[in-house]
């Protein structure tokens, strides 16, 4: 098993005696695009700490289950380990680093890779191709830049540690649906050039757009999986997730408003 | 006005060298968020070795020893009692290192006793007087000395991979873990070179006109925390400016004090503080910081 594919296979994790997943399994084949989906507190964000070992700064710990990337065990791995095997989360509401230039942020990205400085510089070019901006503005302080703009400072950090599997948590959240819909065609792009990703969105639509398959998350468990098109074309992800009511009416997405039928499928989320 | 002149450059000279101290107290800030209270003691342990040392290897191969050994406990100090308690509140850990501080005070004092150890300086007593004003040649080269250091220090900081890791711990230390920054390297690394800088302003804190190093010597190392504190504990620069502020508010405050009798004696070893208080009043996060007190 030398393909450089995620295999998460029932893995628990809870943060002290709180249970945050149970039991959830998830592959992401090599060059794929996977999302997971589910509302807030379904485990989406716990489930990519705990790919990136970062579980213990939430006080959180895997209790079963295993996760290997192309073929070895993340779980016993420093995030540090984690990055240098070539899986680089970028975390949720970007966390640029405000009082850094951009430029020295990129180079923040790049620290955990293995290669030297030719290798750094090749990965700048490709992420200045891919976000032009970041050239343009790389001397000024991260802080500065526009909710957009930060989003692809994140994800051109990441791109600086030459992933072979990226995990992006909520890259839409409270971005403009335009710059949003941009940043789905850079995870394309990205995608097209060889790196997997593993997608973490509530916005489904967006997710399952990009998205060959996908699972969805409902209170720390795995509720759905399959291909993005058959989940796409379910009733209860149309109705939960991308806000298209049974009966062909548009609800807004997620509200606690939404009109239920009897007996739905899928337990609602808490919060 | 001559007077005031000296006094002044004088002022200059100690406060470079706070600034070093507080430049130490401020790394270890930014990288682990512990206020760190064992920083005199790492400063009397740096002078210490040195001074011990010089009669035997000579006094810049002491040196050298010195600022090593010191950086090696801070090190040491890092890593077999901070690391241990990462993660944990922050507050805890600077009451942690209230009690490394008790342990190796205790230490150093039974150590040192009541000796007086001259730091056999290549200065001596010697005093530079350019159109009537007079400054030891101490002063002259701690201003130096210490000014080199510390643009040696903030270049670093600013330009090398090594400065780029500390300053993203320093703002978020788990992003800079996705990033794969090590911060148990980061935490080490500030807790070593916080040892050698303190380790260096122990020299100059002991030379001319101070007889030597004695077990009180931490009690002056103590006025860079004010400085430290009153430029804001997460700023390089507050660091810089905090340790001029307070050296010349001392110089001055002592030289004059003769003039100020009406605030009692010893002024110039409590004006530190009251800059301090009065810096705090108006800026709550200190003149260059960005997080206020609360968080220690």
């Amino acid at each position: 098993m030398t393909a450089a594919s995620l295999e998460v296979r029932e893995v628990s994790v809870g943060y002290g005696p709180v249970r945050a997943l149970s039991a959830v399994s998830v592959d992401v084949p090599e060059g794929a695009v996977v999302a997971v989906l589910g509302g807030n507190g379904a485990g989406k964000t716990t489930l990519l700490r705990a790919v990136s070992r970062t579980l213990s700064f939430h006080g959180g710990t895997i209790g079963s289950g295993s996760i290997t990337f192309a073929g070895r065990r993340l779980d016993r791995l420093t995030p540090a380990q984690v990055v240098a095997a070539g899986v680089v989360q970028v975390p949720e509401g970007r966390q640029v680093f405000a009082r850094m230039t951009v430029a020295d942020n990129l180079r923040a990205g790049a620290l955990g890779a293995r290669g030297g400085r030719r290798e750094a510089a090749r990965a700048r070019e490709r992420v200045h191709e891919l976000f032009p901006v970041l050239a343009d503005r790389a001397h000024q302080r991260a802080g500065l830049l526009s909710g957009g703009e930060q989003q692809m400072l994140a994800m051109g950090r990441a791109l600086m540690a030459r992933p072979r599997l990226l995990l992006l948590d909520e890259p839409s959240l409270g971005l403009a649906p335009l710059m949003a819909d941009r940043i789905a065609e850079t995870v394309r792009e990205i995608n097209a050039r060889g790196t997997s990703v593993l997608l973490v969105e509530q916005n489904a639509a967006i997710a399952l757009r990009l998205a060959s398959s996908a699972v969805v998350l409902e209170v720390g468990e795995v509720a759905l999986a399959g291909p993005a098109d058959e989940l796409a074309a379910s009733d209860e992800v149309r109705r939960r997730y991308l806000g298209i009511a049974d009966d062909g009416a548009a609800a807004p997405e997620g509200t606690a408003v939404e009109p239920v039928p009897a007996a739905p499928v899928l337990r609602r989320w808490s919060a | 006005m001559t007077t005031f002149v000296e006094l002044l450059l004088n002022g200059l000279s100690i406060g470079a060298v706070y600034a070093l101290i507080a430049l130490g107290f401020v790394i270890v800030f930014r990288a682990t968020e512990v206020v760190n209270f064992a920083h005199a003691s790492l400063l009397l342990a740096g002078g210490y070795v040195t001074a011990v040392l010089r009669d035997d290897i000579g006094f810049l191969a002491a040196l050298v020893v010195g600022v090593a050994g010191a950086a090696l406990l801070g090190a040491l100090i890092e890593f077999l009692v901070i690391r241990r308690y990462r993660g944990r509140d922050h507050s805890v850990l600077a009451i942690v290192t209230i009690g490394v501080d008790i342990v190796l005070l205790a230490e150093l004092t039974r150590r040192i006793g009541s000796n007086v150890y001259p730091m056999g300086d290549p200065w001596g007593d010697g005093v530079l007087t350019l159109g009537g004003v007079s400054v030891p040649h101490t002063r002259v080269a701690a201003f130096v000395t210490a000014g080199l250091i510390i643009a040696a220090f903030l270049l670093a900081f600013r330009l090398t991979s090594w400065g780029v890791a500390t300053r993203a711990v320093a703002e978020h230390p788990e992003t800079a873990a996705l990033m794969g920054i090590r911060l148990g390297r980061v935490s080490l690394s500030a807790w070593a070179v916080a040892g050698g800088l303190a380790t260096v302003a122990a020299l100059f804190l002991t030379v001319f006109p101070t007889p030597g190093l004695e077990r009180g010597t931490s009690l002056a190392a103590l006025k860079a925390f004010p400085a430290a504190i009153l430029g804001g504990l997460d700023s390089t620069t507050g660091a810089l400016v905090g340790g001029l502020v307070i050296g010349v508010t001392q110089s001055l405050a002592t030289g004059y004090q003769s003039d100020l009798t009406f605030l009692g004696r010893g002024i110039g070893d409590l004006a530190p503080y009251l800059v301090m208080l009065l810096v705090l009043l108006v800026r709550p996060a200190g003149l260059f910081g960005t997080r206020e007190l609360a968080r220690v």
